[in-house]
């Protein structure tokens, strides 16, 4: 139960529940959710239009797959091209239950490493289809010509990825984001070069138009020449990706926000477990003060690599003197049988508390060692650079050092978000008619993302899923007449307009970005690996405090009828410090540990993430309370009817 | 550090735009050029002047958004690294360093350092993609591919578009470009089907864009931030020759 | 492009061949001249094959200087008429790797082009006759390279040859399909620098052996 002290700043609302998944077994949902779903007739499909912002993988293959069943699409995105979402960066690869490998896996296998994965906060029923969907993903990938690792024989090679037992990650080198953003990317070219999609870059959605309760619109400033436009259809997708950027510091792009999915919060759609975030352990440790973004290396050089921090704090010399008594691997100390391959959350945490003992090594103490000398002198170098040689070379590219003859040096880095807008099965928000796909929702990770599943995600959403959901929704269409002139059109507009011109007119004496960092620090401090009820009061505090600065003291130059970065930063970051809030009181809310989220007063005594589910098995949907207003929680309570719950152990 | 800076700046596409000279000042060896760019806005937006703007998105070499013509080069002098990627310890103390946004008919220059890149997609467009709807394929295991044509396509599929080729390229040719992507698809079986009409599409596009045309000098590939080989560009012009001659 | 310089290049082989006959004296020499008149012969009249190369090699010369005219338009129209020299920076005037040889393609194939002319005034038509009009072509051969400028004036345009060849062997074996590894790149760039060197290298021979008094 939520304690009362934290009352003060949310109310409990109704609870809330998906509706739509049919009550019939779970592997036999989705076949009968699609059977019992409307159909939109092949010639009435050109008079329905389609509006989808993002063009990462989710929103991409959505917009290619609409497109070519005969919907109007428009596409949005902010970059200069659909082919720079930030589903590109992706590493790892993608998982399938092909059970290619015959070793034991299947749709249920993957099902319930997703929900176990997930720390058991994830939605059965979604998670099931997506495990069903996978199969079809790397079909469609590969006749569009995505080129997958293979095996001698010509056939597709596999790999194991992120502890699990079997062999089901499909990849492409280090660049599988690439390679299947590229795949969807071409389709949705191949649908923008026929007519069927409308391609609208360099832009960037700033608010939502609701129309009797439908989401019927979006507002959109032009971010070449300033003009703020409206454009409306009959449904809404958002596939805007997740807000990681509200820690200034991630693995993700600059661009990156969360202002889609928060603007529509503010007109009604829920936000689901905000707080859940996904800490990567292995990415390279910030140099200055001057960081920009943060990058990530593979997990699988904690293979080879061991970590290790010096035993005295403040210990300073080149680490190549430091003897082995004075060493301290801490991973292979405190978990004897996983050593260094503890789970992310894990790492990550031990790593925070080496550096908060002051045993950090590197610039400003934020860094352990990851050190290949035991490896190097093992394997050979050799062997080593086989295995490793990209990333060392990366790298040394970043940090400048050799790290065959120095050791690397690592920190956690926030990776991922696995909270986003709350939807149904059929994907769609509280906002009827607005749909969300991809990181952008909150469905089906859970409190933690198992490794290779966020690109599995995207696509079966993109793909597979929303094509058929959606058709339900427009097959009762034609709603009200509404276009840009329509009052609530009108009205969010001269919003946005305000809103950019209030930004504009502040004329203080801070930047944007010093405000951002500053807020990233807050969240990265009390909000980030390790979390506890005094802190995150306290953020709540400094946040409220720093927005109220922004408001009144941030410095946003040039105009709005220009290319202005300036301003589009601004936007985004006033959207963060709502959102940051938000994730604190969520998190504070939330007096377990599980997955991502972590408790400092909720461990075993061997400090592992202790669940209560007696308490909090239920998915906190967040309604927006007005500006003013706290937020009001509404409980999805998680049922699992296929898998039992259970606690897991590393020692 | 201490840097001089001669950077490109114009209002907007209209503007006729010139170069323009700034001091940064305790430039850490480690930062990126872009931050160190960041670093240089900041100090222009508290002095009240527009900082420049440039593109950048993921900042780990992968999207392809950012791109400068640095002292004279495309991505700067470090071989295989694009802008984001470059550091400030390939300078010293003391340099002088050029930034200009790539240069080419078809890249209009849109504000300061970025141009408009659109002709790329315009491209694939034209043919840069293998048609396949969604839910129509196969099973993944029925046509097999030999791992080296696998191997090969990946290679060529690593261009990010990020435009270095016809910022570099002499003539402003896009032959690189399209050549990756005629190479990527037209290895596979899958993209068999519309080889030859993809090659010739590709390339009619390119000319109708404004590119110019190749006359295998080289810089392309040099500049290429992901190392894309210029033999890719003779393969092109094999499928090209290839489909004129079968298209009777 | 390629296809029309290649056909020149065939041609240039066979040019040099024949003038290294110089070397035989001055029957052997007139002779050959002769001969290809006769090649051919009886099936082509007497001078047909000579003419029907004349008209391929004109039709290839042609070809080649309307395909650089349209490729020059074309590089012209996508750099803002600057081609490399578009930036402001004067850091990298050879690019990052380019040859001087590349810089030389369009000017050096106008200044040969001006030669062919000349060279055409001289010893074929012999309008132009240094050291002396003659029916024998050794003669004329002989006439003119005993004279210093003459030498000098087609050594400067045998140079700017080796340039154009050097670049064009490669670009036109690369551009037909050849280049087909990074490995392959290597080894046509070889050849296109053996062949210019060749080319050029047994043009020059002829004239220098006139001037330094070894023929005639």
């Amino acid at each position: 139960m939520s304690s009362v002290s934290d009352t003060q700043y949310f109310t409990v609302g109704e609870p809330i529940a998906d509706t739509k998944a049919p009550d019939v077994p779970i592997n036999l949902m989705w076949d009968e959710r699609r059977f019992e779903a409307k159909l939109v007739n092949p010639t009435n499909r050109r008079k329905r239009s389609v509006i989808i912002v993002g063009t990462g993988l989710a929103g991409g293959s959505a917009a290619a797959t609409l497109g070519e069943a005969g919907y109007h699409v428009k596409n949005f995105c902010y970059q200069d091209s659909p082919r720079r979402a930030h589903s590109i960066a992706a590493q790892g690869g993608i998982n399938a239950a092909k059970n290619y490998r015959n070793d034991g896996d299947s749709v249920h296998r993957l099902f319930y490493d997703t929900v176990k994965g997930g720390d058991y906060r994830s939605r059965e029923s979604n998670v099931y289809r997506l495990s069903q969907v996978s199969v079809e993903i790397i079909d469609q990938c590969v006749a569009q010509g995505v080129p997958f690792a293979r095996e001698y024989g010509g056939l597709l090679d596999n790999r194991s990825f992120g502890g699990v037992q079997v062999s089901r990650t499909f990849y492409a080198r280090g660049q599988t984001g690439q390679q299947l953003l590229l795949g969807a990317y071409q389709a949705l070219e191949r649908q923008i070069g026929a007519g069927n999609v409308e391609m609208y870059t360099r832009h960037e959605m700033l608010d939502v138009v609701l129309v009797e309760g439908r989401a019927r619109g979006i507002v959109v400033r032009d971010m070449v020449s300033g003009e703020i436009e409206t454009h409306m259809a009959d449904v809404v997708v958002l596939g805007t990706g997740g807000y990681g950027n509200v820690f200034f510091l991630s693995t993700n792009a600059m661009g990156c926000n969360v202002t889609a999915t928060w603007r529509a919060h503010r007109k009604g759609a829920y936000f689901g477990n905000p707080c859940y975030t996904q800490i990567h352990p292995t990415c390279i440790p910030v140099s200055g003060d001057y960081q920009s973004k943060l990058t990530l290396m593979s997990e699988s050089l904690r293979n080879d690599g061991r970590i290790w921090v010096p035993v005295q704090a403040g210990d300073d010399r080149d680490p190549r003197q430091i003897p082995e008594a004075e060493r301290d691997y801490y991973l292979e100390r405190r978990y004897p049988a996983f050593g260094n391959l503890v789970p992310r959350d894990v790492a990550s945490r031990a790593a925070k508390q080496a550096c908060d003992e002051g045993r950090g090594v590197g610039p400003g103490g934020r860094g352990v060692f990851l050190d290949f000398a035991d490896a190097i002198a093992r394997l050979g170098r050799k062997a080593v650079e086989a295995k490793y040689g990209n990333l060392f070379e990366m790298y040394a590219q970043i940090t400048g050092e050799d790290p065959y003859v120095t050791p690397m040096r690592i920190y956690p880095a926030v990776h991922y978000t696995m909270g986003g807008l709350w939807v149904d099965y059929d994907l769609e928000s509280t906002i009827p008619g607005l749909f969300v796909i991809g990181e952008a929702n909150f469905s089906d990770h859970g409190a933690n993302r198992l490794g290779a599943s966020a690109l599995m995600q995207g696509l079966s959403d993109g793909y597979f899923v929303l094509p058929s959901t959606i058709a339900n929704y427009l097959a009762d269409a034609p709603f009200e007449a509404a276009d840009s002139t329509h009052p609530a059109a009108v009205e969010a507009t001269d919003a946005v307009r305000e809103r950019v011109q209030r930004l504009l007119s502040i004329n203080g004496t801070r930047t944007v970005d010093s405000f951002h960092k500053e807020l990233g620090h807050i969240m990265w401090e009390y909000c980030g690996m390790e979390r506890s009820a005094e802190g995150l009061t306290k953020a709540i505090g400094l946040i409220r405090a720093l927005r109220e600065e922004f408001w009144t003291n941030v410095r946003v130059t040039g105009a709005n009828e220009e290319l202005n970065q300036t301003l589009e930063r601004a936007g985004r970051v006033a959207d963060f410090f709502e959102l940051g809030e938000l994730m604190c009181i969520d998190a504070l809310h939330r007096e377990e540990s599980c997955g991502g989220h972590f408790r400092a007063e909720h461990q075993t005594p061997d400090g592992e993430a202790l669940r209560d589910d007696d308490n909090f098995a239920y998915v906190a949907a967040w309604e927006f309370g007005g500006d003013g207003g706290g937020p009001v929680l509404h409980k999805e309570d998680l049922v699992y009817e296929a898998i039992e719950m259970k606690q897991r152990s590393y020692k | 550090m201490n840097i001089t800076l001669r950077v490109w700046r114009q209002r907007n596409s209209d503007d006729a735009g010139g170069m323009q000279t700034y001091q940064v000042t305790d430039v850490s060896p480690d930062m990126s050029f872009l931050e160190m760019l960041d670093v240089l806005n900041e100090n222009l937006t508290i002095a009240g002047e527009d900082p420049i703007a440039f593109d950048s998105d993921c900042r780990e070499g992968i999207c392809g958004m950012c791109g400068l013509v640095i002292n004279g080069l495309a991505h700067g002098p470090k071989e295989r690294v694009t802008t984001c990627q470059l550091h400030m310890r390939s300078f010293s103390d003391g340099d002088v360093i050029d930034v200009e946004p790539w240069r080419a008919e078809p890249f209009t220059v849109i504000k300061d350092l970025i141009v408009d890149r659109g002709a790329f997609d315009r491209i694939i467009q034209a043919g840069g993609f293998i048609t396949a709807p969604t839910g129509t394929a196969p099973d993944a295991h029925a046509v097999p591919v030999p791992k080296a044509d696998a191997d090969a396509a990946f290679d060529a599929a690593t261009c990010i578009g990020c435009g270095a080729c016809v910022a570099a390229c002499p003539n402003g040719s896009a032959s690189l470009f399209v050549a990756a992507k005629v190479t990527h698809l037209g290895l596979l079986p899958q993209g068999q089907p519309e080889r030859h009409s993809r090659a010739l599409d590709m390339v009619a596009q390119a000319d109708l864009e404004g590119f110019g045309g190749c006359t295998q000098i080289g810089e392309c590939t040099a500049a290429c931030p992901k190392g894309i080989q210029i033999d890719l560009i003779s393969r092109l012009n094999r499928d090209v020759l290839g489909a004129l001659t079968h298209r009777a | 492009m390629a296809i029309s310089g290649l056909v020149l290049i065939l041609f240039l082989l066979a040019h040099m061949y024949g003038n290294l006959k110089v070397f035989e004296g001055q029957d052997a020499f007139d002779s050959y001249s002769h001969h290809l008149r006769e090649l051919g012969e009886p099936i082509l009249p007497y001078g047909g094959a000579l003419w029907i190369i004349r008209v391929v090699l004109l039709a290839a010369i042609v070809v080649h200087a309307v395909s650089a005219i349209i490729l020059w338009r074309r590089a012209r129209r996508a750099t803002g008429g600057k081609g490399g020299a578009r930036y402001a920076s004067s850091k990298a005037p050879r690019g990052a790797q380019r040859s001087y040889a590349s810089f030389t393609l369009r000017w050096g194939g106008v200044t040969i082009a001006l030669f062919v002319i000349y060279h055409l005034l001289h010893l074929t038509t012999n309008t132009i006759a240094p050291g002396g009009a003659s029916d024998s072509p050794y003669e004329r051969v002989v006439n003119g390279f005993s004279i210093w400028w003459v030498v000098l004036s087609y050594t400067i345009a045998l140079i700017a040859l080796a340039f154009h060849l050097r670049h064009g062997i490669w670009a036109a074996m690369a551009t037909l399909g050849a280049n087909t590894s990074p490995k392959r790149r290597k080894n046509l760039n070889i050849v296109a620098v053996v062949v210019a060197a060749v080319i050029v290298v047994g043009f020059l021979i002829p004239p220098y052996a006139v001037l330094l008094g070894l023929v005639g």
